[in-house]
């Protein structure tokens, strides 16, 4: 689809010239997106390359002795699609709990008669500006009995402050006048963000779930601090595993103390992991791509 | 509040709208124990912690641990490296974005700034994990593309260690996140321009300004008061650096160049289980962050109302 663009674009020079500035600015702006994916069809040709060809710096951006190998060996390992599976479970009920969790709060604080709004907004805002730092949470995670427990990865990050304020502020622009009619007519509180409130905020909604999913499919961290069992390593602890053990093969390589050979089988392994590990990124991206910019400019603007 | 009738009030308020309550109760609990436990947490950072007696029965012992962390060579490197990489970000990852966003205001191929910005903004998904896999990839030694095509090419007659060598490294490190972030950064500026006047554009075309000077007479001026509330927010981040970036990327051989207080405290802290120190480190932090928040806010503040007027 995005292939199409510069085609395109090509039939657009034909009906009216473009400047000399203009094909300058392209240029340069093509540039810059050359710039941007470059590093993922080197990667891509590594993962596709022979040893040799690795090992001689042979690979730039085309398979070199084309071998699907390195595929072969991530497809026949189950733990890979172990971890597959277990982080995108994780993903699934982390931006579910967080979604529900953030309307939850979000919806009451912009009914004006509630007594206490100002309270509960200085009550989430403050944490953006001073947190117990890691260790602490850290200490609470081990006190709550959820080291090594898949609940260590979804429950102790699972509310942004700021995204409940953007969700608000979205709520705010929902006309009050709604709400206090169907107020009049009896609905409760539960029935006007179920029937009203909800329904009109389905793209800010679906913008937030896309921030949550994202943090969570790419976080690494929590899963470095709380995890330490092989069978519940999320994809991106595990693809970290594989790396820094093929930059430790790589480091004895250097020093002299392994041959090259380890490390170039190494290598393309883990270029294919990393496409793996990539793939369903760039499946989504082009589809929601435009919710994230919407994210940020609601965020931007009013926040 | 009338202090009086506090009481009666507070009860009709319960009654009316309980259900609101109720719904805000579900995440207040949330934060009561992961955001505002862990906060009691940092008492840690004045006792002799053990992990056995607990924060209730750990002895007392004031700044002992700040003192001790404080002398550690480590802590005073993390630290300038913090600052020192913050720096460079600022520097060299601060005016990609807005010079990219002006670009791409300026195109006049609608189809082909819509595939650009997707592209640009592409890197800013990815996970550090990955980008971090390749550019260990990338500019591995001889095998790696970079090195293998300045060696092709004879611009280097031996390997760049961008990985292996702490001034490469720096350079390697503030590459990799201006490359992550320059196409997302352009989309706040994007929205600030989009909010101009056009009729300023047009009075400066009438006046015979060419497209240079538009952008320098009417765009930048147009987006200052952005590019300056983000500078002032950027600097009062100073403090404050990810872990997973300067982690991932880093490695033994660079330690003393790539280790920042985030990896300084994992280690001391959940590595080696010395939390009242690691604690003390995070609190020194968090204060200091703090303070220069709330000053490049109160600053931001102030340069937003000059905006607008």
């Amino acid at each position: 689809m995005t292939a199409k663009a510069p085609a395109a674009d090509l039939m657009e020079k034909k009906k009216k010239p473009l400047g000399a500035g203009q094909i300058i600015l392209i240029v340069s702006m093509l540039l810059f997106v050359l710039i941007c994916t470059l590093p993922f069809i080197n990667v891509l040709a590594i993962s596709l390359s022979s040893k040799s060809a690795i090992l001689r710096g042979a690979v730039s951006f085309w398979p070199v002795e084309y071998t699907p190998r390195a595929y072969e060996v991530i497809v026949q390992d189950p733990s890979m699609f172990r971890s597959l599976f277990f982080t995108v479970k994780i993903t699934v009920i982390y931006t579910v709990l967080a979604m529900i969790l953030t309307i939850l709060y979000a919806f009451p604080l912009t009914m004006k008669r509630l007594k206490g709004r100002r309270f509960f907004m200085l009550f989430i805002v403050f944490t953006m500006y001073f947190s117990g730092g890691t260790i602490p949470i850290y200490l609470n995670v081990k006190e709550l009995g959820l080291i090594n427990n898949q609940w260590s990865l979804i429950l102790p990050g699972l509310i942004s402050t700021f995204n409940i304020i953007i969700l608000k502020n979205f709520y705010q622009g929902i006309p009050y006048e709604l709400n206090e009619a169907a107020y009049i007519d009896g609905a409760t509180d539960f029935q006007i963000l179920w029937r009203i409130y909800l329904p009109l905020s389905f793209s800010s909604m679906a913008t937030l779930s896309l921030f949550y999913a994202v943090g969570k499919w790419n976080s690494f961290s929590d899963a470095l601090y709380y995890i330490t069992s092989r069978d519940l390593q999320p994809l991106q602890l595990k693809l970290y595993n594989l790396i820094k053990g093929g930059q430790s093969v790589e480091v004895a390589v250097m020093e002299g103390n392994a041959n090259d050979l380890a490390s170039s089988i190494s290598q393309s392994i883990e270029s294919a992991t990393i496409i793996f590990a990539t793939v369903p990124i760039l499946v989504v991206y082009p589809f929601v791509q435009r919710y994230f910019v919407q994210g940020v400019t609601l965020g931007a603007v009013k926040g | 509040m009338e202090k009086g009738k506090r009481k009666p009030k507070f009860m009709v308020w319960l009654k009316r709208d309980w259900r609101l309550y109720a719904m805000l109760a579900i995440p207040f609990v949330w934060y009561l124990i992961f955001c505002y436990k862990p906060m009691t947490g940092v008492i840690i950072a004045f006792q002799k912690y053990s992990i056995f007696k607990g924060i209730t029965g750990s002895k007392f012992v004031g700044f002992e641990n700040f003192k001790f962390v404080f002398g550690m060579r480590d802590f005073g490197v993390s630290l300038v490296n913090t600052l020192w990489l913050n720096f460079l970000d600022l520097i060299f990852g601060f005016p990609m974005p807005i010079i990219l966003a002006i670009m791409l205001n300026e195109m006049r191929t609608p189809r082909l700034k819509k595939f650009s910005q997707t592209m640009l903004y592409l890197p800013h998904f990815l996970s550090w994990v990955i980008i971090g896999g390749m550019v260990l990839k990338i500019f591995a030694p001889t095998s790696g593309v970079i090195n293998a095509s300045l060696l092709q090419f004879g611009l280097v007659d031996k390997n760049v260690p961008f990985l292996t060598d702490g001034h490469w490294w720096r350079f390697t490190y503030v590459l990799v996140g201006v490359w992550q972030n320059m196409g997302w950064g352009t989309i706040i500026y994007l929205a600030a321009i989009t909010g101009l006047d056009l009729n300023l554009f047009e009075a400066a075309q009438i006046d015979g300004a060419n497209k240079m000077q538009q952008i320098w007479h009417v765009t930048l001026p147009g987006i200052r008061s952005t590019i300056v509330v983000l500078l002032i927010m950027n600097i009062g981040r100073m403090m404050s650096i990810g872990f997973d970036r300067p982690y991932i990327i880093g490695n033994t051989i660079v330690k003393d160049y790539c280790d920042v207080i985030s990896t300084f405290v994992y280690r001391v802290g959940i590595t080696n289980s010395k939390f009242d120190r690691a604690t003390a480190v995070g609190l020194f932090q968090s204060v200091i962050g703090l303070v220069l928040i709330s000053v490049a806010n109160a600053v931001s503040r102030l340069f937003d109302e000059q905006g607008i007027w």
